[in-house]
């Protein structure tokens, strides 16, 4: 039933993106000063927001793991920083190609680029750190840790790129930045489909997980014979 | 006032046997010494390029020879179960923490203090122009680089692979803490005064130093005992 439903999901999301596709090469006019290349906005700026939500839902389970010691508070933890660090990748990569055309450059050491490298080598530590425990619940209570650190960090990074000028576009939805409605319609529509993308995978992952402690469980056992 | 003394024993308890093994305070500073020489390398010394990243060198040596000695401070506990007779002692999990803080933070600010004219002399930077504001820096930045390195001292101390997975997890969570540090340091080995904008690289020093001695405080008893 779960799998049929995941299905479901799949193919809605992938509907729908087609459908955003289309509109975006075929209806949407180029943006004046940037041509063609600015339609990658409508996975760059997604991608970014689904990267700290799946982050922050991260922050949230290792809280939730440590006040009930649920183990699937931690299979949730850990299957949320995944899926933050690909789409948090995504975000990067469409920004350097962005970067390559727009400012002729892949990459520049710009506060807001860094922020953003920062945050993701945070994250991949705390995968890193899960690999070096073998021990399960220890590996879960350390993880859970490792996280409300990580994500502690992020504000400091993100504040200190106020106090410079950044090369960085300024935030079009937010803070006075301004965007025509079409296009920050067709930004919100392609949120969607990328959000269920991110929620079939967290599932898909925390499944994983529950199996890999069921294997574990039953290589115990037959250890104790 | 119980709590102070327990956090005093753990800090002078620490501190006497690193003074009489020497082994982490030696290995720290020669490492550093070893550091400050391989830059000189790394472009020309005497130029004014020198002055314009001498903080971000001076820093850098800091939280590598910080790394060697932090790595120690549990490490230390481990031979004949010294750790499970610390935890397991009427002690509160914060006074062992915040005592294992205040032992680095001497050994660390110690370090800095030699490293601090021999950079000098190798690079021809006048480190006393503004020794207030040096001070300062030093005494926020060491701060908030031991909380964070004892910390994960503790996180990492059963693990594979131990010397290797502190500095990898240590380094991006002090990020702020050192951006902010280099920043400062550079501006005052420079004698630019610290004015309006570049206070709030102090205000953001002081606020990290802040929220992660509380978090570390409010974490340390899930670290080490779960």
């Amino acid at each position: 039933m779960k799998q049929k439903i995941l299905y479901a999901l799949g193919v809605v999301a992938a509907l729908l993106l087609t459908r955003n596709i289309w509109t975006m090469l075929t209806k949407l006019p180029d943006e004046a000063f940037q041509g063609a290349i600015f339609r990658i906005i409508f996975f760059h700026v997604p991608c970014a927001f689904t990267c700290f939500l799946c982050f922050f839902m991260a922050l949230i389970a290792a809280i939730a793991y440590l006040s009930t010691h649920n183990l699937k508070w931690d299979a949730f933890a850990v299957a949320a920083t995944e899926v933050g660090l690909a789409f948090g990748a995504a975000n990067l990569v469409t920004g350097m190609i962005w970067a390559r055309i727009i400012w002729g450059i892949w990459w520049t050491w710009d506060w807001r680029l860094t922020s953003m490298l920062v945050c993701w080598l945070l994250y991949a530590g705390y995968l890193v750190l899960r690999d070096a425990i073998e021990e399960p619940t220890e590996r879960a209570r350390l993880a859970a840790v490792m996280s409300i650190l990580s994500f502690s960090v992020v504000p400091f990074v993100f504040f200190s790129i106020k106090w410079f000028r950044t090369q960085h576009p300024q935030p079009v939805l937010y803070g006075g930045g301004s965007m025509d409605s079409a296009y920050r319609i067709m930004l919100y529509l392609n949120w969607l489909p990328i959000l269920i993308f991110a929620i079939i995978l967290i599932t898909i992952r925390m499944g994983q997980e529950r199996r890999q402690r069921e294997l574990d469980a039953l290589r115990r056992e037959i250890h104790a014979f | 006032m119980k709590f102070l003394r327990q956090m005093l024993t753990i800090a002078a308890k620490d501190l006497r046997s690193e003074l009489r093994t020497k082994e982490a305070l030696n290995a720290s500073l020669s490492f550093a010494l070893v550091i400050l020489l391989l830059f000189s390398f790394a472009f020309d010394p005497t130029s004014d390029m020198t002055r314009e990243i001498s903080g971000g060198l001076l820093w850098l040596v800091f939280a590598f020879a910080g790394v060697l000695l932090l790595n120690r401070s549990f490490a230390r506990e481990l031979p004949n179960d010294c750790l499970d007779a610390l935890i397991a002692s009427p002690l509160p999990g914060a006074a062992l923490l915040l005592g294992k803080v205040l032992a680095n933070y001497v050994l660390l600010l110690g370090i800095e203090c030699v490293c601090l004219p021999v950079f000098g002399i190798f690079y021809n930077v006048r480190w006393t122009l503004q020794p207030a504001w040096l001070a300062l820096v030093l005494l926020l930045g060491t701060w908030g680089m031991t909380v964070v390195g004892t910390v994960f001292s503790a996180l990492t101390v059963n693990m594979r692979l131990r010397e290797l997975m502190l500095p990898m997890l240590v380094y991006p969570v002090l990020i702020p803490c050192l951006m902010a540090s280099m920043r400062l340091t550079t501006l005052i080995l420079a004698g630019q005064p610290i004015t309006g904008d570049e206070l709030a690289w102090f205000k953001m020093l002081i606020g990290f130093d802040v929220i992660f001695t509380a978090l570390a405080v409010a974490l340390i008893d899930t670290v080490l005992v779960g």
